[in-house]
């Protein structure tokens, strides 16, 4: 007591500002620096569990090797994973900044449209997906055959719109592209839901008085759609670009295949090794969208 | 000629307001089309379990029936509730989920306090750790987690006083508490930073008012800034509610044999086919019409998202409220 009327009240707010931390600190300690750095340690090395406890034996790089180059499916489904990402990316933020404006935009049941668009949040789950998938793959005798019934069920010819799009003169990649994202809709409406929220609070957040201007010197909607709200949510784009990529980790096939490695194969320094691989891979994705997109971003404030 | 001009522009006055009023009007009935449509691609799934939850045995082979059934049943729902032992997992489930949001939530908003209101020597190099356990991926620390948690121990202290090499708390609700409390579980890290963001946005001369008072910091955070902070408590507190809920990841490295909605939805195929036969009454020997083992997984889909729908009714108009007001925004 006597010690801590002593400290100034700089000091005393810094001490409590630590105790606030504590908790996530200690956590941080013990729950995610421990673990990563055993998890490198572990990546270098045979991990055999006993009983009580598990042995290392250092190996060098020979985990390392072994995922690249021994492992016959790594490489492919890390490259496929990434692939996946950068392809499904720019479909989701479009999909989600297109959906925040017409959610932002005044009309009648409003409430119930944003009721109903965020419902893939809640019932985004794998083991639902899951369950479904192993349903329809029961129901017709096997996993080839129920992807087929379900690119059927969504029951859209998607032959007229690549003729329209040919017709407009449109690459053949890009009509590639619209017409994949017409035809997986659900998938993307069911993993944009976070990032349409990030986008409607930022659409919120613009000013009103800007949009106002814009409207007496004669700018169309189009126009300030472009010159104000654009660059005012551009920050967000940013965050919703790594928010998307991150949440790709938790369902995607790389992670399941870290997982057998570990718990079916029993082969833990494998396994680390992998996941080192994919953080590193993730790593120089995050780092290069992030030094391209912040360039061009905007900031207000 | 100067009222001919006049009559001119009045007239160029009204063709423009006329035009405008017919793009606005084309631009509400897009607007409406595709919001029916998106609404449409996001509802039909759901529609379409209950559409199965209540179909008899005997429609699966009608190939005139679409959507509507036409003998009505609740034979699934039993069936699949018997499978599935529904009350007693939800139940568990529920405390579950609900007990690690508290949990989580009361952590994540102390530590997004702490680092939104405090001045202390390395601040930023904290917060930047608080961004980076948002980035690596959990398949990372996996393995390490899991062996921690297989013999769990804190600096030796139960190997001193028990003489054992730590306890197993694979299977309990140990590890992922324990995650939560310390503010290190299931997306911590977003809900930190969630907290953050709204601490910073509020006026530093409440706290200020308080400290004069002579309210100390806890009691201002308690009194003061909980009751403030009601929309990002909102949002983290359903985020990490239907996060958890619907967690396989974590559950399924730390308790995978527990009783938990997640887990026992993503085996119910398997389980649905094996034990269909007995829960019908036709004995362990009869094999299962596959058709109808996947009416009671779809049952089974409706009967583990239903809970979240119905919270989700309660909550919804509040939620996107709450999100809107929070800022996740930078």
């Amino acid at each position: 007591m006597n010690r801590k009327s002593r400290l100034t009240l700089r000091q005393r707010r810094a001490l409590l500002g630590l105790v606030f931390i504590l908790p996530w600190l200690l956590g941080f300690v013990f729950l995610f620096l421990t673990p990563l750095a055993q998890s490198l340690r572990f990546s270098f090395s045979e991990l055999k569990v006993a009983p009580n406890g598990y042995e290392l034996n250092y190996i060098g790089m020979k985990n390392f090797t072994d995922a690249l180059s021994v492992d016959p499916n790594f490489n492919r489904i890390l490259t496929e994973s990434m692939t996946e990402m950068a392809w499904n990316v720019p479909m989701i933020l479009f999909f989600s900044l297109f959906t925040a404006t017409l959610l932002n935009s005044k009309f009648r049941g409003r409430p119930i449209a944003r009721a109903i668009f965020f419902l893939p949040v809640i019932l985004a789950s794998g083991a639902v997906a899951s369950a479904q998938m192993s349903g329809l793959i029961q129901l017709t005798g096997s996993s080839e055959m129920a992807q087929e019934v379900g690119q059927q069920q969504s029951g859209f010819d998607a032959m007229s719109l690549v003729f329209m799009l040919d017709n407009a003169g449109l690459p053949g990649w890009f009509i590639n592209y619209i017409v994949d994202a017409v035809q997986r809709i659900y998938e993307i409406i069911k993993s944009s839901g976070v990032q349409i929220l990030i986008f409607l609070a930022a659409l919120q957040s613009v000013p009103a008085s800007l949009y106002e201007v814009a409207r007496i010197e004669g700018a169309t909607p189009y126009e300030s759609f472009w010159k104000i709200t654009f660059p005012m949510v551009s920050p967000l784009i940013l965050t919703n670009i790594i928010y998307t990529i991150i949440d790709s980790f938790t369902d995607s096939s790389l992670t399941n295949t870290i997982y057998q490695t570990a718990f079916q194969s029993h082969n833990f320094g494998l396994s680390a090794a992998m996941s080192w691989i994919y953080t590193l891979a993730v790593g120089i994705v995050l780092a290069v969208v992030g030094v391209l997109v912040s360039r061009k971003v905007f900031y207000y404030h | 000629m100067k009222t001919g001009g006049l009559d001119r522009q009045l007239l160029v006055l009204q063709m423009h307001k006329a035009r405008n009023k017919t793009v606005e009007w084309l631009w509400s009935l897009f607007r409406y089309i595709l919001i029916i449509g998106i609404s449409f691609v996001i509802l039909y799934p759901i529609l379409q379990e209950i559409s199965v939850a209540i179909k008899d045995r005997s429609d699966i082979y009608n190939p005139t029936i679409y959507m509507i059934p036409v003998h009505f049943t609740t034979e699934n729902i039993r069936l699949a509730m018997e499978i599935l032992d529904y009350w007693p997992l939800l139940t568990n489930t529920l405390l579950f989920a609900a007990s690690t949001t508290l949990l989580q939530a009361a952590s994540c908003a102390l530590a997004g306090y702490g680092f939104a209101r405090f001045q202390f020597p390395g601040r930023n190099v904290l917060f930047t750790c608080v961004i980076l356990t948002i980035l690596i991926p959990s398949s990372t620390l996996m393995v390490p987690m899991y062996l921690h948690f297989r013999s769990f121990d804190v600096l030796g202290l139960v190997k001193l006083f028990t003489g054992h090499d730590g306890v197993n708390m694979l299977n309990t609700y140990g590890p992922s508490l324990i995650t939560a409390a310390l503010a290190n579980g299931l997306k911590s890290g977003l809900y930190i930073y969630i907290f953050r963001q709204f601490f910073r946005g509020l006026p530093t001369e409440i706290e200020e008012a308080a400290l004069i008072d002579g309210a100390g910091g806890f009691r201002t955070f308690f009194t003061i800034m909980i009751p403030n902070a009601i929309p990002p408590l909102v949002t983290v507190l359903l985020f990490a509610f239907v996060w958890q809920y619907n967690d396989t990841f974590y559950t399924s490295l730390f308790m995978s044999q527990s009783d938990l909605i997640a887990i026992k939805v993503a085996s119910l195929p398997a389980d649905a086919n094996q034990y269909l036969p007995i829960v019908m009454g036709l004995g362990s020997n009869v094999k299962a019409d596959p058709n109808h083992v996947s009416m009671i997984v779809d049952t089974g889909i409706l009967l583990a998202i239903a809970p979240l729908i119905i919270l989700y009714l309660f909550v919804q108009r509040f939620f996107v409220e709450s999100v809107e007001r929070t800022g996740v925004v930078g």
